[in-house]
């Protein structure tokens, strides 16, 4: 342990250093992503792997990934917004602004996958509120809009204050300030009375939507493995796992790095910890029942998870790597340097991957009804799903383009927040 | 007394007769638009409350089938689907201690459910269960291809069309300007056009239906699989006239539905 202390020595250098890596990886899979649309808007999706036995395959996982990861994230800063909670104000504006690049990142995985992308407003139009799917789509909406007003009320202030005509930058934030020239202490009050009204909307709606994803999969009677009064929760609970994680890994990495934020990742640490031992102790609770009432169709989910093909990503990706590895990283002494808990950070919201891959999959891998998936001579009609090259590569891109995406707003979006902060304890709301 | 006197008695009658020819216009309008409104209810109520026209369904005999998947065929001719996309399958369970080593093969077409599960998924309500025949059907040009019906289907009865197409097709041939006449719309498939990208499913053949929404088995007007099967083992017809062979078929056999558990309540029963 100190040997890599003391080669994270010059920290500003590391911190430097991972972000010129953040770059490079964020371009890098947001150029592979091209192939992967290319074929996507050519071809449909023949290239696709899923057929009509999985219907539902990586897309699908990623969506529901990254909106939790929104859910989660979103939730995070609303412990600063609406609860008051001081020690993460720091990294209030960048979990809002990672709810946000998330969820334009669910939304792309999810438009990805329909077969018609063309008519996704037909959700719009033609609702049909019986569907939980429906809902999403009004929920998301408002949501989207939500968060959009909440930065800018966020940001207001700082770019009215760094406005100008000379800099690019300061081209762009009087572009983004919307006019708005007003800096007295009066206006920056009433930006903070809209955050916390807005923060304090969001909650509802931000539970109703990831609650909603995981009554989405829990209301299908026909998968038992999803058919469980858990789901919602279950969902609700990994979203602020792998959110928290997320957040963990970026407050130590963008702003100010570890050098700065080192209670603050340290406390997400903790925070974290605790809901993950939550996130098992509802998974065991499903298991074990599971196991124990035995009903094939029930069990016939769990077995693949767990000793399916693909146990790997149960045991090695999401049990070992995971949760595990974390587990330790946040209990032991490592639990107090900002580094090994960012390390910890980054290997649960990568874990917590495989376990929305091991929800939606296994759910639907189980032959309905039993011979049927012979009964037909079709690689469209087959339990068996891994993911196709294009596939894969879009999702890549979609992950690019949100970290670009990120990696731009952590770039041009000001960074002032230490005298907002300074004000935060003057003001009392 | 004066004092208590409101009004006169001419002005009292007055006030009467007005009072009357006031209640009189009103009682006949309101007597008017009441009758009109309840009649009103009383026409379209029992058009919702009312049985269907028809209640099609099927009946299938796992004793008269043979295995042969002349249905499968059949189906794929009529509706001209391409391959991954087959609205009838026969799969085969080999059932331990049965005399011949016979194992029961089953045909499934879609059930057109009572209380389908497909259809309250929907987030666009692209697919429903028809008012008039209970045909739960696909709108082609709503659906976004979600496939969340799919996942909720408990019989597997639905495909996703992903524009594969059979090799013989693919070059330019007389089969492949042959347009399906599912719902009497007689699509192509062309490039991403639907029904590509679509969820498709049986339809009990109802382009064969007549504008009053019969079949008629002498004119070949009839489910492509049951017309076609060799072993007679299924049978099609109309549930609500109890002297189709479907419901003379239910008063005599046994006959078991597939997970009855879920509630769904398929209108395609197998005789055992």
């Amino acid at each position: 342990m100190d040997f890599i202390n003391e080669l994270l020595h010059d920290q500003n250098k590391v911190s430097r250093n991972l972000k010129k890596l953040f770059w490079i990886i964020g371009t890098c899979l947001f150029l592979v992503g091209f192939y992967g649309w290319i074929v996507r808007i050519n071809d449909g999706h023949i290239k696709a792997n899923y057929g009509s036995i999985v219907t539902w395959g990586l897309w699908v996982a990623a969506y529901i990934y990254f909106i939790g990861l929104s859910a989660g994230s979103f939730l995070v800063s609303s412990m600063v917004y609406v609860f008051n909670y001081k020690k993460f104000e720091r990294i209030g504006k960048l979990a809002v602004f990672t709810a946000l690049v998330t969820l334009l990142m669910a939304l792309l995985s999810i438009w990805a996958d329909l077969g018609h992308m063309g008519r996704a407003w037909h959700v719009m139009v033609y609702p049909n509120f019986k569907s939980p799917m429906a809902w999403m789509i009004y929920l998301y909406s408002t949501y989207m809009l939500l968060l959009i007003v909440e930065i800018y009320f966020l940001l207001r202030y700082d770019l009215v204050t760094s406005a100008n005509n000379k800099t690019l930058k300061g081209k762009i934030y009087k572009l983004l300030s919307l006019g708005s020239k007003d800096t007295s202490e009066k206006s920056r009050v009433r930006d903070k009375k809209i955050v916390k009204v807005l923060a304090t909307a969001g909650v509802p709606i931000a539970i109703l939507f990831h609650g909603g994803v995981g009554a989405l999969f829990g209301v299908v009677a026909a998968r038992p493995h999803w058919h469980s009064g858990l789901f919602p929760i279950l969902f609700l609970l990994s979203a602020l796992v792998s959110g928290g994680a997320l957040l963990t890994l970026i407050s130590s990495v963008f702003q100010e790095g570890w050098t700065k934020n080192r209670e603050i990742v340290v406390e997400l640490g903790k925070m974290v910890l605790g809901l993950l031992l939550l996130d098992i102790l509802f998974q065991i609770s499903e298991f074990l029942i599971v196991y124990r009432g035995g009903i094939p169709g029930h069990v016939a989910g769990w077995d693949l998870v767990i000793k399916g093909p693909y146990a790997w990503v149960f045991w090695g990706w999401q049990g070992f790597v995971g949760t595990l590895i974390p587990l330790f990283l946040l209990t032991f002494k490592t639990r107090k340097s900002p580094q090994w808990v960012a390390l910890a950070g980054f290997l649960i919201a990568a874990g917590i991957f495989g376990l929305r891959l091991n929800i939606v999959i296994p759910g639907l891998a189980v032959e309905e009804i039993h011979g049927l998936t012979s009964a037909i001579y079709s690689h469209r009609v087959d339990p068996h799903y891994f993911p196709s090259i294009s596939e894969w590569m879009l999702t890549f891109g979609i992950v690019g383009f949100g970290m670009l995406l990120f990696g731009l707003g952590e770039f041009f979006l000001p960074k002032s927040y230490e005298a907002n902060s300074h004000l935060s304890s003057e003001v009392k709301i | 007394m004066d004092k208590h006197k409101i009004f006169d008695r001419r002005e009292f009658v007055e006030y009467l007769i007005s009072i009357g020819a006031g209640s009189l216009v009103t009682a006949v309008l309101s007597s008017g638009l009441l009758n009109a409104k309840t009649s009103s209810i009383v026409e379209t109520r029992p058009l919702n409350r009312v049985k269907r026209k028809y209640h099609y369904g099927m009946v299938i005999d796992t004793r008269r089938c043979v295995g042969c998947r002349a249905c499968v065929l059949a189906c794929k001719a009529e509706n001209k689907t391409p391959p991954g996309v087959s609205y009838t399958v026969v799969f085969e369970e080999i059932l331990e201690n049965r005399p011949n080593d016979k194992p029961v093969f089953m045909t499934k077409p879609c059930f057109h459910c009572e209380n389908p599960s497909c259809t309250d998924v929907c987030p666009v309500s692209a697919t429903y269960k028809r008012e008039q025949d209970g045909i739960v059907v696909v709108d082609y040009d709503r659906c976004i291809g979600c496939r969340y019906c799919m996942t909720a289907c408990p019989y597997s009865a639905r495909w996703f069309d992903f524009g594969e197409n059979y090799p013989a097709i693919e070059k330019d041939t007389d089969w492949s300007k042959v347009p399906s006449p599912e719902y009497k719309q007689f699509r192509k498939r062309e490039h991403e056009k639907s029904p590509i990208g679509n969820v498709r499913k049986c339809t009990f053949c109802l382009h064969l239906q007549d504008e009053e929404g019969k079949y008629n088995k002498e004119e070949g007007r009839w489910p492509a699989c049951a017309k076609t099967c060799t072993g007679k083992a299924i049978h099609f017809g109309d549930f609500n006239d109890p002297n189709s062979e479907v419901s003379i078929l239910l008063r005599e056999r046994q006959y078991i539905r597939l997970k009855e558990e879920l509630g769904t309540s398929p209108n395609v029963y197998y005789l055992i």
